[in-house]
């Protein structure tokens, strides 16, 4: 499972999910607060600034309780009270209140009034004794004795369909065998008659002079095809899928987060280009979410096999605190920034204008649509050829979007009279001419 | 049967013993090959165990490897913002309100900036005053980017700390000496503050302002008369009558700033339009757009002013005039009796007299045009300071000077005299952008912002104020005088804070800092007040008043007396549309702009009439190559000599007076193609801009660089139409806007009607048109310098100019006539009667190519004409070029193959071939060849390489941009949003840019408009963009 700041679907479910499997496996223990329950409440109210291991915007918060009784005398109604109000506590002059508030960089927390104490004893449950996660390895064992189990049904197969047809081989041969003795027997001669006086095909055919002509014509006309077809690919980099300095994973953050693309692609909307954004976007959210934990079914064998372990995303996730100069010890910026240089995915050549505006924010297109099942790709890569013939067929083929588009009420009606259809095209638009792109 | 001949070559052969004959059967080569020659040390190499075959392995492989290698894709990285700042969108412009205040050039502009970088000067039309960018201030974008700036602090050619000036400096303020500011007009009031204040907290601190170019006389004439030291300004689209003494108001006299008021009332509104009247020299903008130019010298015009003087106040004076002039004179004087109060006379003579004169006629009878009450400030230089410092330098008395956006060692005539003062300052520091010839000669050399760069404020006309913003953040090590002024006196402050705290207390009263930060711009509200009390104040003192008449009975006196030195010529050194005072030298685009009157680019040179050309034996060529060659001379001037100066004969020149101008002949710190023409400064001798000058004709010939020749429109009045008011507002427009006519079925129809194709339906959607007044244009050329900023026009150089490979997309055409007037011309022609004989063809023609001694002057913009029926269209064989519905004349450059076949095609010539690869090429060292100069290209056009044709594209990356803003807002577009590059910049409303099927626009308006025509009618292209018929009011009054 993964680190989100705020309520998500998947926690949602999750959150159902645990409490399902906590109520089946656990309701034993009948602990008068319920973890799992404080499970759900932490990841949506404090997990964007606490972890329960180690120091974030706030204190690490494993067995918060304890530790606050023992070391500093503090009650759970100081936490009731810390909890709801903190700046009250602040301004009220709580002594250890205060002391937290300049420890942690003068950063207020939040007040969360609408947690009631029974949600809070859920959460300080959670923090005093977490539930273990489902352990995903099980499922992973699971899935891979399944696969293996077919796999070696199917050799079976084969290899019994394998051992059937040898046999009937050795069959016909015997069967030929002992025809032939019959016959030899029986004094038949079985001897098949030689073509003596008959020209090989390959030198008849080498004779026939048209027929060559026209098998030359074809082959020519053959390569000539698959020439043109060959270099038609060059300077085409369709699929072309570059490493990049930090293994970004538009699969975990479109695909399984369900993260919207323009929520970082903002630029698309209003911008030619869709823009690659900047790393304090990143950090928006990767200000909290330190470490990768995973598929909540956990890895998945393909992932496994590249290596895409929780450690692997959780590296990832470090280089980018270094090129934006984020110290984790100390939650704070140290100022010393690189800049990542990613590798071009997508380039159009200079005399080709594209404008991501007009698609995204005017027609309404689906990023998908160009750029393939982003949400799907581990590593990015080109999805489509790019070429001028693609862009021009799509033009040809889309309608353009003119519903609730003032700009475009007179010159819709007048064209969609003049071409006497009910939709227009990009094409009849004007989006074939060579001025709309080139210049 | 086989022969036993033996056959020898040589004696030794027939001893079988001879050693050297079994050594040459074995071995070809008696010697060894000399391979140590070329394989150098024969002992390493036979060491190596690389032989021959391993040798051509590695070739083969590494041949192999590179075109395998050569088939993939370069790698190509794309780095975002770590942090990216709140208002930037990479791929969207942002624009910023900020001012020009050089000391030559002032106005406030807005600059379009992509990703942080500024691409592009626009006019910032809030502005009331001088919101206009000329051509040098579209240019001055490129001088941001320009490779040979400072890039930072420098003692001699070492680079220093700031802290070593700043302690050199701060030593020497508490001495005994003098310290000197020496430094440009700024007209700003928080610099105005700095100042005051720092010589208040050192007693030894001194301001001299200088301006490079003077217009003393015009505001010491002015404090006279009012007690500012300030210049008039004037609304010149009030004026009915405009009478001019050698001032060229569209150019550059007293700032500029002027032809946008001055178009405005140019154009024919209720059949009425200004009445303007030249009398000059040179052949200047504002000669070129009168109705009326009477060639005099300088001398003849202060007679001339004298006599109009004492026909406007009764009374005569001496003085002779040509008979003409007088003429004039006469008409005039009754045509501004008759308008009194929008009659207005200006002069360009640097002569206070002249100038008291102007202004005292001004005051009669020029109420509504002339403002004196809120002066313009954008000339403050005092040459008496200037001279007095010199004379302080010399004797010692200076221990510091400190100069900024000045170059006295380049641009004073006595710079000898400044070189030797400066010799015993103690310490010298010299602010400036660029290496120049005074950075030379200082002890330091502060690198200097951009203004681009820079915080500022500026106070054009009294209470009307600019702020100057940065753009961008300082490219290089630099700082500008002010932040330096302030670490000096020890403030912490920046200079920001202290405009701010300078507008809080004494310019903003309760408005908004922010606001006017955003708009640029502020108008002091307490303006409309004080214009009441100024004209409730009439009480006069007699007694001043009769000294006043009677200094002002002297001035008219010694007007009339002026005579003309001992020396054959008068000289009148004026500034350069294109290079104004110099300081943009190295700035390619100003460079290769070609001046608007002789069409010359890289190049200054001295103009002549052709009576005095012949007189001297001087002439211009035209060459085999089509390139024009003109004559050396040598000009003298008070003992001062400028050698080999190139001669253009310039018709309309006065006789017995020669033009000069300034800004060339700088060599310091630039590149060697933009060390062009020669140094004018040497002849200005006490800033007095005519000067009696002796001209001799040295050997050699120099070739110009020049895009149109000396020729005539001959009589070709469907290129350039035009009539004069009367006609216009008397008789029907079919009689003087004829549409031509041509034979059809053997019958006589009208152009517009007659048709090869079928036409387009052009109603639905969009289609854009440009209409181009005449009557508006002046040929001031910012949007020829607008139109290589928006769309990456190369620089192709001198040599390349020389032979028509310039560039230009859009080029300002500049035509004679043969007569006095473009009418006579069409007149003769017409006439023309057979071959021979006084009105024949064979000889007219002949005659008509030749401008005659005044010739009338049109300007005429021409661009891609974006025909409709394009013959460039159907001629290109791969349809690279081809047409938009929404009227353009589009340019695929990428299917471009470059067979020209269009081009050749083209009636309008408005197609450019690229001969060479501009960009990313050492031989066209110009901007595009390094990466400071490649900042200025605008990302979303693109960059053309050789062998393509190009030309203008009616700015479609603006149209579709405007386009695509509206759908995305989902809203009709209004009139005025669609605009191109030319008209944006185009201040005088010359050129009007719209959509035509928008009939509530100002396009579809004017393209009904009786004086619309267009270019070439008879051959039927049917061109998207057409012409307005230039109106002349040249009736008598």
């Amino acid at each position: 499972m993964k680190k989100v700041i705020y309520r998500n679907q998947i926690f949602k479910v999750l959150g159902l999910s645990l409490v399902l499997f906590m109520s089946l496996s656990v309701s034993l223990l009948a602990q008068e607060a319920d973890a799992a329950k404080g499970k759900s409440l932490f990841n949506q109210n404090c997990a964007a600034c606490h972890s329960l291991t180690r120091k974030m915007t706030g204190p690490a918060l494993a067995n918060v309780e304890s530790r606050l009784s023992e070391d500093e005398g503090l009650d759970r109604e100081w936490l009731y009270a810390w909890i709801k109000n903190s700046p009250g506590m602040i301004k009220s002059g709580d002594a250890y209140a205060n002391k937290v508030y300049n420890d942690f960089n003068k950063a207020a927390m939040t007040a969360f009034p609408t947690l009631s104490n029974e949600d809070i004893d859920n959460i300080l449950a959670y923090t005093a004794a977490p539930p273990p996660t489902p352990v995903a390895a099980p499922a992973g064992e699971v899935a891979t004795a399944s696969a293996g189990s077919s796999g070696i049904s199917n050799e079976l197969i084969l290899g019994a369909l394998a051992i059937v047809f040898g046999l009937l081989v050795v069959m016909l041969i015997l069967v030929n065998k002992t025809l032939l003795r019959i016959a030899a027997a029986n004094g038949l001669d079985v001897e098949r008659e030689k073509a003596v006086n008959r020209t090989p095909i390959w030198k008849a055919f080498i004779q026939n002079q048209f027929l060559v002509l026209v098998t030359v014509i074809f082959l020519l006309l053959g390569s000539a095809y698959f020439a043109y077809g060959w270099m038609m690919q060059v300077g085409v980099d369709q699929g072309y899928a570059p490493v990049q300095p930090i293994h970004f994973s538009h699969k975990v953050h479109a695909g399984d987060n369900k993260i919207e693309c323009k929520f970082c692609h903002s630029s698309a909307r209003v911008s030619k280009t869709s823009g690659i954004p900047s790393l304090n976007v990143c950090m928006n959210c990767h200000k909290s979410i330190y470490e990768y934990q995973g598929n909540p079914e956990g890895p998945s064998k393909e992932d496994l096999a590249n290596g895409y372990t929780n450690e692997f995303y959780t590296k990832e996730i470090k280089k980018l605190y270094k090129a934006v100069g984020w110290d984790e010890e100390n939650q704070s910026y140290t100022g010393k920034s690189e800049p990542v240089e990613w590798v071009r995915i997508h380039n159009l050549p200079d005399f080709a204008y594209f404008n991501h505006s007009q698609h995204v924010s005017v027609a309404g297109v689906e990023c998908q649509t160009c750029h393939g099942p982003v949400e799907e790709m581990e590593v990015m890569y080109q999805y489509s050829p790019l070429t001028m013939g693609w862009c021009v067929n799509c033009h040809r083929e889309t309608n353009v979007k003119v519903e609730g588009n003032a700009y475009y009420e007179k010159i819709h009606a007048e064209l969609s009279k003049k071409y006497g259809v009910d939709q227009l095209t990009a094409a009849q638009m004007g989006g074939l001419e060579c001025g709309k792109c080139h210049y | 049967m086989a022969s036993n001949k033996k056959y020898w070559k040589n004696e030794a052969e027939l001893n079988p013993n001879d050693s050297i004959v079994e050594t040459l059967k074995q071995n070809e080569f008696v010697e060894e090959i000399p391979v140590d020659e070329f394989l150098g040390d024969k002992e390493s190499l036979s060491a190596s165990s690389t032989n021959r075959r391993d040798f051509l392995k590695y070739v083969g492989f590494s041949t192999a490897a590179a075109t395998m290698a050569a088939c993939e894709g370069p790698v190509v990285k794309s780095i975002p913002y770590v942090v990216q700042p709140e208002n930037i969108v990479p791929g969207v412009a942002n624009y910023y309100a900020t001012a020009v205040a050089n000391g030559f050039d002032f106005a406030s502009v807005l600059v379009k900036t992509r990703e942080g970088r500024p691409i592009k000067i626009e006019n910032n039309t809030d502005a009331k005053v001088a919101g206009n960018a000329n051509a040098r201030i579209q240019g001055s974008v490129l001088s941001l980017y320009d490779s040979t700036r400072l890039q930072g602090p420098m003692q001699g050619k070492e680079a220093v700390e700031w802290s070593a000036i700043d302690s050199a400096v701060k030593a020497k303020l508490g001495s005994g000496k003098q310290v000197v500011l020496l430094t440009q007009t700024y007209a700003s009031p928080s610099t105005t503050r700095l100042i005051s204040q720092f010589s208040e907290a050192n007693v030894n601190v001194k301001h001299v302002v200088y301006d490079a170019i003077s217009e003393e006389a015009a505001v010491v004439a002015f404090e006279n008369k009012y007690g500012v030291r300030a210049l008039a300004d004037y609304n010149f689209e009030k004026a009915d009558v405009i009478v001019s003494f050698g001032a060229d108001f569209l150019g550059d006299w007293q700032g500029g700033g002027y032809d946008s008021g001055y178009s405005k009332g140019r154009v024919p509104k209720n059949g009425k339009m200004s009445k303007h009247v030249q009398f000059e020299a040179n052949m200047t903008l504002s000669g070129a757009n009168a109705d009326k130019r009477i060639p005099l010298t300088p001398m003849q015009q202060k007679v001339a002013l004298a006599q109009l003087f004492a026909r406007l106040n009764g009374g005569a004076v001496s003085g002779e005039i040509p008979e003409s002039a007088a003429k004039a004179v006469e008409s005039v004087a009754a045509y501004i009796k008759k308008h009194k109060g929008n009659a207005v006379v200006v002069t360009g003579l640097q002569d206070v007299n002249a100038q008291t004169v102007a202004l005292a006629i001004n005051e009669k009878f020029g109420g509504n045009v002339v403002d004196v009450d809120a002066p313009k400030m954008i000339r403050q230089g005092n040459t008496k300071a200037v001279n007095a410092l010199i004379a302080d330098m010399k004797a010692g008395k200076v221990g510091a000077l400190i100069m900024d956006g000045v170059n006295p060692l380049y641009s004073l005539a006595n710079a000898a005299d400044f070189k030797e003062g400066l010799g015993n300052v103690d310490v010298s520091v010299a602010f400036s952008t660029n290496w120049n010839e005074t950075a030379e000669a200082v002890t330091y050399v502060g690198a200097a912002n951009h203004y681009l760069e820079s915080w500022g404020d500026v106070e054009i006309k009294k209470g009307y104020f600019s702020l100057m913003q940065p753009t961008i953040k300082e490219l290089f090590d630099t700082r500008q005088l002010q932040s330096s002024i302030l670490k000096w006196m020890g403030s912490d402050a920046t200079y920001y804070d202290y405009i701010k705290e300078t507008w809080a207390t004494s310019v903003l009263g309760a408005a908004d800092w922010n606001k006017a930060l955003h708009d640029g711009v502020f108008v002091a509200p307490v303006l409309e007040s004080e214009e009441v009390v100024a004209t409730n104040e009439v009480e006069v003192d007699e007694e001043v008043e009769n000294a006043a008449k009677a200094s002002l009975a002297s001035a008219v006196r010694s007007l009339s007396n002026a005579t003309s030195g001992d020396a054959p010529f008068e000289l009148t050194l004026y500034p350069k549309t294109g290079m104004g005072d110099g300081q943009q030298a190295s700035n390619p685009w100003l460079q290769e702009f070609p001046d608007p009157i002789t069409r010359v680019s890289w190049d200054n040179y001295v103009t002549i009439s052709k009576a005095d050309a012949e007189r001297l034996g001087v002439e211009n060529v035209n060459v085999a190559n089509g390139g024009m060659d003109g004559s050396y001379v040598k000009i003298t001037v008070n003992g001062a000599v400028l050698n080999n100066v190139p001669v253009v004969v310039q018709p309309g020149q006065a006789n017995g007076s020669v033009g000069l101008s300034f800004g060339y002949g700088k060599k310091a710190g630039l590149k060697e193609e933009m060390q062009t023409g020669v140094n004018a400064y040497t002849l200005y001798h006490e800033f007095d801009n005519v000067q009696s000058a002796s001209v001799e004709k040295v050997a050699g010939n120099h070739e110009f660089a020049c895009v149109q020749l000396h020729k005539t429109l001959m009589g070709r009045g469907d290129i350039i139409k035009e009539t004069t008011l009367e006609i216009f507002n008397t008789k029907d427009h079919s009689e003087w806007n004829e549409i031509p006519v041509v034979s059809l079925d053997h019958q006589e129809k009208p152009a517009t009607e007659v048709d090869l194709w079928d036409s387009f339906d052009r109603s639905i959607g969009h289609h854009f048109n440009m209409s181009i007044d005449l009557n508006a244009c002046t040929g001031c050329g910012s949007c020829v310098i607008a139109c290589h900023a928006e769309n990456n026009v190369p620089v192709v150089g001198k040599a390349e100019v020389r032979v028509s490979r310039d560039m230009h997309w859009l080029r300002i055409d500049r035509y004679y006539s043969s007569e006095e007037s473009f009418e006579a011309d069409d007149a003769k022609k017409d006439n023309f009667d057979g071959l021979f004989g006084d009105s024949g063809s064979l000889g007219g023609f002949g005659e008509l190519e030749d401008p005659s001694a005044n010739p009338q002057v049109a300007f005429q913009p021409v661009m891609c004409q974006h025909c409709n029926h394009a013959p460039c269209e159907t001629v290109c064989p791969v349809a690279a070029t081809s047409h938009g519905r929404q009227g353009q004349n589009q340019m695929a450059y990428n299917r471009c193959v470059g067979t020209r076949y269009c081009a050749n095609n083209c009636p309008y010539k408005v197609r450019r071939f690229n001969w060479f690869l501009y960009n990313n090429n050492d031989e066209f060292d110009f901007h595009m060849n390094n990466d400071l100069g490649k900042m200025v290209l605008n990302p979303d056009v693109n960059v053309r390489s050789r062998g393509v044709i190009e030309k203008c594209s009616m700015c479609i990356q603006k149209t579709q941009k405007t386009i695509l803003d509206a759908k995305r807002d989902g809203r009709v577009i209004k009139d005025g949003e669609f605009q191109t590059a030319c008209s944006s910049a185009c201040g005088n409303g010359a050129i009007v840019f719209g959509d035509v099927n928008d009939e509530e626009s100002k396009i579809a308006e004017l393209k009904e408009s009786d004086r619309m025509y267009h270019l070439l009618e008879h051959v039927g292209t049917k061109p998207n963009v057409f012409y307005q018929v230039q109106v002349r009011n040249t009736n008598e009054a």
